[in-house]
Parts: structure tokens; C-alpha cells; sequence
């Protein structure tokens, strides 16, 4: 299965079992079904509960804290999660703060889906990896879409948060399989991060949100075949806050060194407060600092030769690690 | 440059003006007093941070409110004590709360613009609450038909682009959304002149949005006027703008005021509260006297109180 049918599925199992559930978002209606396609076939079956909106990135939001608010609720398609700094004061100053500013918690279902990255030629405002702008908000939970994460139970955990949540999802994922890795890696998902390992012990592990997930898998067999270095790879779901299972500490443990990997461009970004998190737990223990591998900084151009030279790709993660392993 | 005084004056002993009902007038007086009591302890140095205080435009949620039910949503603002007292008469819970003390509504947490209770809200972000009271209004439109959001704007808001997002959300869906406009006439410190281009009926009507304008401070009047607009936004589900011309008495928040005297001077002799004392000078200053003195005890009381407590959260 693709990812963006089991995304679709989830969307669909949610507006089934939920009948307080909305979805909104512009063009999200048939027969368009969402500029991605992912809300396909929803209209039809739940047509006053799946609803196409202005271009008005704010107020959808907004409606949707309201919804919550009233206690339904709301999953909200950015068309491009770019365009969600046209919502982020819904986010930054009202649905996540009302979780609390009241004195007493204040339930908020919601879910703000953010269609992120590059590598399809969209040009520079529509192609960013915008979460490291979101991280650090109190009461505003970040998650990732992965092809290791079933969606639906992804889902089930953003609305158990009671709290919002921004769910970035990398565009590049949507037609990618479901879960796939190849032998001699296997798969073990716990606690919400997906192990992909290795017999024996590892020489470094990486850790890679679903976006860059593939091409950090693309660079552990090439380093394994061509220099014989072992990684372990882990993929959270969910990003911030950032509370990792003891197979994270486990995985740091074995390895001592430790590489994370974003798509986002260097400065303030999510894989910095990874990297402080890992050093705080582990620095006795670590071979190296935390090496941060991300995207040179820069706008994202449309030419496709530009754009790959400015996105992390597998062959940055390939030599960063040989480099830094081996100098 | 007395014409003006004498003309309102003249205005304030109309007899077509209808005199308030004690309990609406008792109301107006309590709101009244809650303020005149904050900026007092202000001065005295006795409250953190900041508060902005509804003098002068008291009557409008005491106009608005009786047409309400306590099931309809309400949507506060920065100015928002007048709502909240008019909806829950809870003048010791509302100063706890922003004196920080036990009882506060929250926790002590949201001070004087952030609270919340039952369904009113308010927060501190000019014109945010606009699409949020539109979810609402699209919850109550298929969960609890008949029941409206209400959500209070001042003029200088309307330059915020949430604002227009939600007009057009709302006008397109037939949401039940009540906007009652509080214009003043001022923002902070910026007049109504500069600060908007074109009208706010103006505004509502490039949106297909019905817009009733009111220039009187007589509540008995406001509500016959806006009854039927108010029952017609619950029976057809479509938004209203009210927009109440009315006068902001006192600074934009603590002292901050730099209007010329002359102008405040002739804003007070506008007041419903001079109006009121002419039109009913027997009971008048029997409420006027009755309502500071319940703040005056409030106050006291609150203040003896010890810090609020947060679990956090
Ligand atoms: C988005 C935003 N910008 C600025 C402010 C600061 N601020 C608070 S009240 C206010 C003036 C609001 O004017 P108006 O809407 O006319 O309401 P009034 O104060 O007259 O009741 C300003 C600028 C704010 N709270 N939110």
C-alpha cells in the first residue's frame, strides 16, 4: 500500500468512527479530492463534514480551534505546508496556549496537516520543511508522516494529546510503499520510533523523520557495501515534544555516535534539539558530538539540477558519515 | 464652543429616552464601578501588568447580553470585563483573577484578557477570536441549531486580515454569527479616521452581511431594535454586524491617554451614565451608591485573599 492511500484510509476510518470529526481545507472536496489527492473519495461519503474552504490559511484554523473548542474535531489541510505561517497565529497564540491559559487544561482536538518538502520542482515557497518554526511551543505537538507509521493510529495519538498538533508530511512520501525495507535490514517499531537495523552491532546510528527516512536507508546500504559501516536507523513519528523510547537510548548506547538528519535548512532547527536532548543524556558515553546533517542554507530553486544541489540527499548523508567515521 | 454641551443636554432630559430598569441600570453601575475600582488600584500600585477598562461602553453588553442565552457562545476581547460581568455578574471571581488571587476564574493564569468559563472566551490577539468563533458557530449550526456566537470587536481590529477571512466563511456557510462592533472611535491611540479606509457597513456589505448600526446608549431601545435581527441570525443561521457608536472613557489601558481634555470633557456629558442620572434622578444615586459600595466590599474581600494556585498544565 502507498502512503498516501493508507493516509487517505486513516482520514476515511476517522470520519467513519468520529461523527464530530471535520476535515477542511482548500480544494479538499471531489472530484479534486486536495491539490494531493489525499482527501479523495472523503466528500463524497461525509459530504457536510469534509469541506473546501476559501484561501484563507488563518481562519481555517482558527475554525478549526473553534471546532475543538465546541468539542468536535478537526484535521485542517494546509495545501502547501509553507502556507501555514499564514496560520501560525492561530497556532502559536490561541489553540496552543488555550490548552492551558485558562487555568485549567482545556482539551483541543486538532490536527493541522502540512504537505512539506522539496524535490518535486515546486520552487522556493512551496518546497520548504518549515517545522523547525514550530518547535519549542508549549502545548503544540509536531509530528511526521513515515512509511513506518501506520496513519490511522498516528492519528488516534494526536487526538488522545487533547492538544494540537502540526503533522508535516513529505511530499515525496505520498507514492512511496508502506513500511518496505529490504534484507539485510529489518524493521522493529516501539514506542512510536521505527528501529531499521542491522545483525550485530552498529558503528553510528542516525536518526531521520520520515521525509529523509529513505534517503538516510539509500546511505546506510551504500556505506555498508562500499565501506563496510553499519547503521542503525531510528524514525519517530512524533518530533516535539521529543521523548524518546529506551530502544532510542538502547540504539545511542550501542553505537556512540549519533548523526540526525533533516531536510530543513541549518539554524534553529528541530535535529539541534535532538542533538542537545542526546548530549544531555549521553555525553559520557559518546564517541563525537552529534553531527547535524541538513540542507545547505538557501531558497530552494525550481530547476531540477538546483534543487537536488540544495536538498540533503542520500550521497550528503553517505559522505557526512564516512567522513566524519572515518575522517 | 458650547453648543455641543447644550445640545446634549438637552438630549440627556429627552423624554422619548426610556429610563433603565433598576436591574439593568444596577448592572451598568456594577461594571462601572469594577473599573473605576481597577484604575484605582492601579494607581495604588496593587495590580501586575496591564487591564483596559470598558468605561463608557458598559450598556453594550448589558444590552446584548439579555438578548443571548446562556447555551449561545460569547467571544471577549482585550476590553472584555463588561462581557464577562454582564454574563456571569461575577465581580469577585473576574478581580481574583486578575489580582492573582484564590477564586481567580483562572487560575490567575489569564489576568485580565485571557478567560474562560462555561462558553465565553476571551483572548489578548486583536481580531484571532474571529474565525475561531466562526467554528464555533459551524459546531452550533449542526449540533445546536438556534444557537448563535456572539463575538465582540473594537473598530481598530478591522484592520486585521482574520477579520475579513471570517466575514467571508461565515457569510458563505450561513454561519450564526453574532459580531457586535464596539467602535469608539479610537484604537490605543489612533482615531477611527486613521486607521480605517470606508466604513465598517461598508466592509459587512462587500460581504453580503447584514449590518445594523446603533447610536444610542438607551437599552430598552437596543434590545427592541435588535431582537428580531438577533432571532433571525438563530432561525436562518446568517451573521449580523452590530456596530454600536460608542465612547471610550477612560485611557486605553492604564494612564495612557493623549486626547485633548476638552474632548473627554464632552464624551462624559455624552455618557449613559449622565444620562441615566437626569433621566432617573430619584433611584440613581440610591443604585449608583448600592453598586460601588458592593465593589468596595469585593474588593476588600478579594484582597485579603492569598495567591491563586496552578497546578500548570
Ligand atoms: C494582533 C494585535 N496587535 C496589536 C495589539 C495591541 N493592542 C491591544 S488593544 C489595541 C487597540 C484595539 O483597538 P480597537 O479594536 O478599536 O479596540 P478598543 O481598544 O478601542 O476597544 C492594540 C493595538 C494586540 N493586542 N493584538
Amino acid at each position: 500500500m502507498r502512503v498516501a492511500e493508507n493516509l487517505n484510509a486513516a482520514l476515511a476510518a476517522l470520519l467513519a468512527r468520529e461523527p464530530n470529526l471535520y476535515v477542511l481545507g482548500e480544494d479538499v472536496v471531489d472530484p479534486y479530492g486536495g491539490a494531493f489527492k489525499i482527501t479523495r473519495g472523503l466528500s463524497t461519503d461525509f459530504p457536510d463534514r469534509v469541506l473546501s474552504t476559501p484561501i484563507s490559511e488563518n481562519a481555517i484554523t482558527g475554525v478549526a480551534a473553534g471546532l475543538a473548542l465546541a468539542g468536535d474535531l478537526a484535521i485542517v489541510e494546509i495545501m502547501f505546508g509553507d502556507f501555514a505561517a499564514l496560520a501560525f497565529d492561530q497556532l502559536f497564540n490561541f489553540a496552543s496556549k488555550s490548552v492551558s491559559m485558562y487555568g485549567s487544561r482545556l482539551p483541543m482536538r486538532m490536527v493541522v496537516r502540512c504537505p512539506v518538502g522539496g524535490g518535486r520542482g515546486y520552487g522556493p515557497t512551496h518546497s520548504q520543511s518549515p517545522q523547525k518554526h514550530f518547535v519549542g511551543i508549549p502545548g503544540l505537538a509536531l509530528y511526521e508522516l513515515s512509511p513506518f507509521h501506520d496513519n490511522l493510529a498516528v492519528f488516534e495519538e494526536m487526538f488522545a494529546r487533547e492538544e494540537p498538533c502540526v503533522f508535516f508530511e513529505d511530499k515525496v512520501l505520498y507514492t512511496r510503499r508502506m513500511g518496505a525495507v529490504e534484507p539485510p535490514f529489518s524493521v522493529e517499531i516501539s514506542g512510536g520510533v521505527a528501529r531499521v537495523s542491522l545483525d550485530g552491532p552498529p558503528d553510528c546510528v542516525i536518526i531521520a523523520p520520515g521525509g529523509v527516512a529513505h534517503r538516510a536507508l539509500a546511505a546506510m546500504r551504500s556505506l555498508l557495501v562500499e565501506e563496510e559501516i553499519a547503521c542503525t536507523l531510528l524514525v519517530p513519528s512524533r518530533l516535539y515534544p521529543f521523548d524518546p523510547p529506551d530502544l532510542f537510548d538502547a540504539a545511542v548506547r550501542a553505537a556512540r555516535r549519533v548523526f540526525v538528519v533533516e531536510e530543513s535548512t541549518a539554524g534553529g532547527t528541530w535535529g539541534a534539539e535532538v542533538a542537545h536532548l542526546v548530549h544531555r543524556r549521553h555525553w559520557g558515553r559518546l564517541d563525537l558530538p552529534v553531527t547535524l546533517i541538513h540542507s545547505p542554507g538557501g531558497v530552494i530553486p525550481t530547476a531540477a539540477h538546483l534543487e537536488r544541489a540544495a536538498l540533503v540527499n542520500e550521497s550528503t548523508i553517505h559522505s557526512t558519515i564516512r567522513g566524519t567515521l572515518r575522517g | 464652543m458650547t453648543r455641543p454641551s447644550t445640545a446634549l443636554k438637552g438630549e440627556t432630559s429627552d423624554p422619548a429616552v426610556s429610563a433603565p430598569q433598576d436591574a439593568d441600570l444596577s448592572l451598568m453601575l456594577m461594571i462601572r464601578a469594577f473599573e473605576l475600582k481597577l484604575l484605582d488600584l492601579y494607581g495604588r500600585g496593587l495590580l501586575n501588568g496591564t487591564t483596559h477598562t470598558c468605561l463608557g461602553q458598559e450598556y453594550v453588553p448589558v444590552a446584548v447580553e439579555a438578548l443571548l442565552d446562556p447555551r449561545d457562545h460569547v467571544f471577549s476581547n482585550h476590553r472584555g470585563h463588561g462581557h464577562y460581568l454582564a454574563r456571569f455578574r461575577d465581580p469577585a471571581g473576574l478581580l481574583a483573577e486578575i489580582m492573582g488571587r484564590e477564586g481567580a476564574v483562572c487560575a490567575g493564569v489569564g489576568g485580565s484578557q485571557h478567560i474562560h468559563r462555561d462558553r465565553f472566551l476571551s483572548t489578548g490577539v486583536q481580531g484571532e477570536s474571529l474565525p475561531v468563533a466562526a467554528g464555533v458557530a459551524l459546531h452550533l449550526k449542526r449540533s445546536e441549531p438556534g444557537r448563535l456566537a456572539c463575538v465582540y470587536v473594537g473598530d481598530g481590529t478591522f484592520g486585521e486580515g482574520a477579520v475579513y477571512e471570517a466575514f467571508n466563511i461565515a457569510s458563505l456557510w450561513g454561519l450564526p454569527l453574532l459580531v457586535v462592533v464596539e467602535n469608539n472611535g479610537i484604537a490605543q491611540s489612533t482615531p477611527t479616521t486613521r486607521h480605517l479606509a470606508g466604513s465598517i457597513a461598508g466592509r459587512a456589505a462587500a460581504f453580503g452581511i447584514d449590518h445594523r448600526l446603533v447610536e444610542t446608549s438607551d437599552v430598552t431601545e437596543i434590545r427592541r431594535t435588535l431582537e428580531p435581527l438577533v432571532s433571525r441570525v438563530r432561525s436562518r443561521a446568517t451573521p449580523l454586524v452590530v456596530e454600536f457608536v460608542t465612547r471610550r472613557l477612560g485611557p486605553h489601558s492604564k494612564g495612557d491617554d493623549t486626547r485633548p481634555v476638552r474632548a473627554l470633557e464632552e464624551m462624559r456629558e455624552q455618557d449613559w451614565y449622565a444620562r441615566c442620572a437626569a433621566a432617573c434622578p430619584g433611584r440613581f444615586p440610591r443604585l449608583d451608591a448600592e453598586a460601588r459600595a458592593h465593589i468596595d466590599a469585593v474588593a476588600a474581600e478579594v484582597m485579603a485573599r492569598g495567591p491563586s494556585q496552578w497546578e500548570g498544565s
